[in-house]
């Protein structure tokens, strides 16, 4: 029996056979008891009945990526499920769970040299009434791992609680049936026990986002739903209303951001969640928020593009358009979480950042965060709470665009007497008339450059981390992929320093400079087809020494497997 | 002579000081913002043309004020002098405006204005009931038929402008 | 959110000279907006709102200046979207008095989503829109309340379309007060204007606005304007029979609905925020 410190399960099954409910209680069930983990799934196109596989890593510390392969593999059935040999790796070391009678096994699982047992998943259904086979495979997959059942009681409970005792009962009784059914299999990994000790929560990216937005002040949303973007925005609404806000679904993504920069000129903090398509629609209105100097988050859960491209899948190629995209010159704010737990900080700080710059920020999450569930340690307690600075009511007339040192006129709130005044899109003077003079359209376009480069971000505007005249530059939800790729360089003997930045907007050359001194050679890995985010570098900053880049579109990650075999090819 | 539709009803004389003394003041504002439209599309000679008739409005207020004696004209303009339908009698029809205007069109409008505060007075003059207010009213016919005639003369002064008056040889042009 | 104290002296804000602000508009000498704003102004003032209580929201087009030629609080946004702007404005500030001012082009054609929901939603605020059947600022192409027939560079021979309907729309999107308007009538208008604001729930004034640069035709709208023959009813059926067969020069408040204006709970707290962790807790 060999301790792994992680291992990686996949349930398939489609039409209803609920795959990914036995993934969702494989992980509850196996966080409860200590361990860490993520599930992410991946689905064929119907709404319904669909072929899903639920992709599931169990771990003894944080993970924050999937695995290269698949421990187990269990097949409730194998309809469509060839879609899904991309994303699921399997090989002689793997297991596969098949029942005979539910088709025959795919192409890519049947020709890699998997182990194969069979079960009779339906037979054994037969015998219980109302029982379903996913339990059953849930049983099969929880005894293998080393799970207890008792850690399922109350999970059960819970999520069968609506549908009444019989289905309750039900599925403890198939799952039961599965921990009988895998007593004789041979499986000789097992996990190794959790480091125990640290709070945890069992959160989705997503989640993770509004929590960080109401934690940085965040008090009214505006949103049209767009995949993968809606369970921010269902999270939400709720939540908001309990906390004093609200949340209105608006007509669509053009109303939304101007809802949102309505609410914010009246004084709340306020925030949108799209995907790719969405902020496309809102560019125009970000301009508007820039020039207007108005404070808004808007959170692009960034999908497979261009145009209505993979909605249900991962990619990050909507850099260019949140870096870029704004008609004239329009400096602001872009961020990008680097994990699960990173998307609650990120959506905290850059409501922060929006508030205290007046300016918009764009939060460039995507799928695989946002719709990927995790075990992580509880995140640390942050102190941004956005507060955007409050005219004060001087005697002079106000001048809402006044130059400032920093570049940053304090705000009045409509409410306060003697200091109305016009927001304005057209270009400015400092009280905010339109004018179409030079010198005080530099004048504005300086200030708000400048209230953002003389800003001092802190040591958040990137994870650097670890010595090595290598290194590599990431950026969103592959930094975890890379992380581990540089740990197994690590066993290998190859240092190797991680570079991961989370403020996009504004560049911070300086240190992004000194994060690189001594490196020889980089390699920039990214999930997009034209290599955008070396571009980006490549725009901005020097990189020294010899460059290399791996770079592939959507819709699968980058495995850290790729990116480690990737740095040692490099070292000869 | 039949009653505007809109009007305020005069009763008393503190309702008619009031309401003579609103309509003066009102003219006052409308050609100032008048002469402010001139200035913004640079129509200097109608910049003065409009300031001056406001200026003279103004006069026109300030008599009243001192012919209202102790009776306080704003106070009782304010309460009074509102018209629910039309503007009040003086205030120069903004739709007849143009950046190309010239005085000749201001005093148009300035003696369609004279001749609407002719015919509110005269109004009062047929139908009111207390005679101080009869007696007054009918000062005031005589001070705005003397406006209407000042007009008149002025209007000699100015020539009617050629039909191609408000040709402008540069087309419109779009702002956003 | 600290509280707005509203001041006891309202004498101060009286006039309709207070809610001018000092900047001199650029609309064309002869445009039925100046008429608007003097509107706007008396009808403010019939309020006594205090100007700083009031938010004027515009989109583009000429009659989306007007924030700035109010001593209100303004935001002047982008092309069409002014509702939304208010909506979420409104929504989180309850306190304000906020108006909403477009054009046909603004509001009936970009905007035109954003009116149809807006007037849906019912949120507590006032639609003035300015129409002048034409786009003024981007040289007088047509706009939706065109007629068919008007001639002009971008459509020669006129669009041949059907000119769409706004009071139509608005009553069958749910708004709850529907008028009309001429801009030569601003004492009427500013009355207008004072009754829809009062009203709750969205109200929509339009404003038959003429162009004197594109559309000198409309100095004959002064003799085409009329009274409305009938009061303003509250059943929608019949206001949709008169709307539906009004000659597009019918003046009065035409509906007065009642609707329940929207107004989501916004301010009060029942969960500290501290507390939203525990759904996650392991």
């Amino acid at each position: 029996m060999t301790e792994a410190e992680h291992l990686s399960i996949a349930i398939v099954g489609s039409g209803g056979a609920g795959a990914l409910t036995s993934g969702n209680l494989l992980l509850e069930a196996a966080t409860a008891a200590g361990w860490y983990g993520l599930l992410t799934r991946t689905v064929g196109p119907q709404i319904r009945g669909g072929e899903a596989a639920a992709l599931i890593r169990l771990a003894n510390r944080p993970v924050e990526c999937l695995a290269d392969q698949f421990d187990l593999l269990i097949g409730v059935d194998w309809l469509n499920a060839d879609r899904f040999g991309a994303e699921i790796e399997v090989g002689p070391h793997s297991l596969v769970i098949s029942d005979p009678r539910s088709g025959e096994l795919p192409a890519f699982v049947k020709n890699s040299g998997i182990r194969v047992v069979e079960i009779p998943l339906k037979e054994i259904t037969k015998s219980i009434p109302e029982g379903r086979p996913n339990m059953i495979a849930l049983g099969i997959a929880a005894k293998l791992v080393g799970l207890n059942e008792e850690v399922f009681t109350a999970l059960i409970e819970k999520r069968f609680a609506e549908k009444g005792r019989v289905a309750s009962q039900a599925s403890r009784a198939a799952l039961q049936a599965g921990f009988a059914a895998a007593a004789d299999i041979q499986f000789d990994k097992r996990l190794a026990p959790p480091v125990a000790g640290k709070k945890r929560w069992l959160v989705s990216g997503n989640e993770a986002t509004g929590l960080g937005a109401i934690r940085g002040g965040v008090r009214f949303a505006a949103a049209y739903p767009i995949t993968p973007a809606s369970e921010i925005l269902e999270w939400l609404a709720p939540r908001l209303a309990k906390v004093g806000g609200v949340l209105l679904q608006a007509e669509d993504e053009l109303a939304s951001i101007n809802m949102i920069i309505g609410a914010s000129f009246g004084g709340t903090p306020a925030l949108t969640a799209t995907s790719g398509p969405g902020l496309s629609l809102m560019i125009e209105a970000l301009g508007l928020a820039t020039a207007a100097e108005i404070p808004i988050v808007v959170v692009d859960v960034m999908r497979g593009g261009p145009s209505t491209g993979i909605p249900t899948k991962s990619e990050q190629a909507d850099l260019n358009i949140a870096v870029y995209g704004f008609h004239g010159d329009a400096p602001h704010l872009v961020l990008a979480p680097q994990s699960i737990g990173d998307c609650l900080f990120t959506a905290q700080w850059a409501a922060y950042l929006a508030e205290a710059l007046q300016a918009p920020a764009i939060v460039l999450s995507d799928q695989f965060l946002g719709q990927t569930v995790a075990a992580i340690e509880r995140p640390a307690d942050v102190a941004f709470i956005g507060e955007r600075i409050r005219h004060a009511g001087a005697d002079a007339p106000y001048q809402r665009y006044a130059l400032a040192a920093n570049g940053i006129s304090p705000m009045a709130i409509p409410g306060m007497r003697g200091a109305q005044y016009t927001a304005e899109g057209l270009t400015h003077s400092e009280r905010g008339t339109p004018t179409s003079g030079a010198a005080a359209h530099r004048v504005q376009l300086d200030k708000r450059r400048d209230k953002l480069e003389q800003f001092t971000f802190g040591d958040h505007w990137a994870t650097i981390e670890g010595k090595g005249e290598i290194a590599v530059i990431t950026w969103g939800s592959l930094t975890g992929a890379v992380r581990e790729a540089i740990e197994l360089a690590g066993r290998d003997g190859i240092a190797v320093r991680l570079v991961a930045p989370r403020l996009l907007l504004p560049v911070q050359n300086v240190r992004f400079a000194a994060a690189l001194d001594g490196v020889k050679r980089i390699l920039v890995v990214e999930q997009s087809h034209s290599g955008q985010f070396y571009r980006y570098l490549r725009a901005h900053y020097d990189l020294p020494g010899e460059v290399r880049v791996l770079h592939r579109p959507g819709p699968f990650p980058i495995r850290p497997s790729e990116i480690h075999k990737a740095i040692a090819e490099w070292r000869k | 002579m039949s009653k505007t539709p809109g009007a305020p009803t005069v009763s008393t004389l503190a309702d008619l000081f009031g309401a003579a003394y609103q309509i003066e003041i009102d003219a006052v504002e409308r050609y100032k913002i008048l002469a402010d439209q001139m200035e913004i599309h640079n129509n200097p000679e109608m910049v003065d043309v409009f300031r001056d008739l406001a200026r003279a409005e103004g006069i026109h207020a300030e008599e009243i004020r001192r012919q209202a004696g102790a009776i306080d004209v704003v106070e009782h303009g304010r309460r009074v002098g509102k018209w629910t339908k039309g503007e009040s009698p003086e205030e120069a029809d903004l739709g007849a405006a143009h950046y190309m205007m010239t005085p000749w069109h201001a005093l148009q409008m300035a003696l369609a204005g004279e001749k609407r505060a002719l015919a509110f007075f005269t109004h009062i003059v047929e139908t009111a009931k207390d005679q101080k207010v009869i007696k007054m009213a009918a000062e005031f016919v005589e001070e705005e038929t003397e406006h209407v005639n000042l007009v008149h003369r002025l209007l000699r002064k100015y020539p009617v402008p050629p039909e191609s008056w408000p040709q402008d040889p540069d087309p419109p042009v779009s702002q956003e | 959110m600290e509280e707005m104290i509203l001041t006891v002296d309202t004498q101060l804000a009286c006039k309709p000279s207070d809610y001018r602000s000092d900047v001199k508009p650029v609309w064309c000498p002869g445009c039925g907006d100046y008429h608007v704003l003097m509107a706007f102004t008396r009808a403010f003032a019939q309020l006594a709102v205090p100007a700083e209580q009031i938010a004027v929201i515009s989109g583009i087009g000429c009659s989306s200046r007007i924030p700035a030629y109010t001593n209100c609080y303004g935001f002047h946004g982008v092309h069409g979207r002014s509702l939304a702007l208010a909506s979420g404005l409104k929504v989180t500030r309850p306190d304000l008095t906020v108006v909403v001012a477009s054009g046909d082009g603004d509001g009936y054609s970009i905007g035109g989503n954003h009116f149809l929901h807006a007037c849906r939603r019912n949120i507590d605020m006032t639609y003035v829109v300015m129409d002048n059947r034409v786009y003024g600022m981007t040289k007088g192409q047509p706009s939706p309340t065109t007629e068919p027939d008007f001639d002009t560079a971008i459509s020669p021979g006129g669009t041949g379309l059907s000119p769409f309907h706004p009071l139509v729309n608005a009553l069958a999107s749910g708004a709850n007060f529907i008028a009309r308007c001429f801009a030569g009538e601003p004492n009427e208008t500013a009355a207008i204007l004072v009754e829809a604001i009062r009203h709750p729930g969205f109200s929509f004034v339009e404003i038959l606005s003429p162009c004197v640069t594109y559309r000198p035709d409309q100095k004959a709208w002064k003799d085409l304007v009329h009274p409305a023959p009938v009061g303003a009813t509250n059943d929608p059926a019949k206001a949709a029979r008169r709307i539906m067969t009004d000659d597009g020069f019918n003046i009065g408040i035409l509906y007065r609905g009642e609707r329940r204006p929207y107004q989501p709970k916004f301010g009060r707290q029942s969960l500290d925020p501290s507390e939203l962790e525990q759904e996650f807790e392991i």
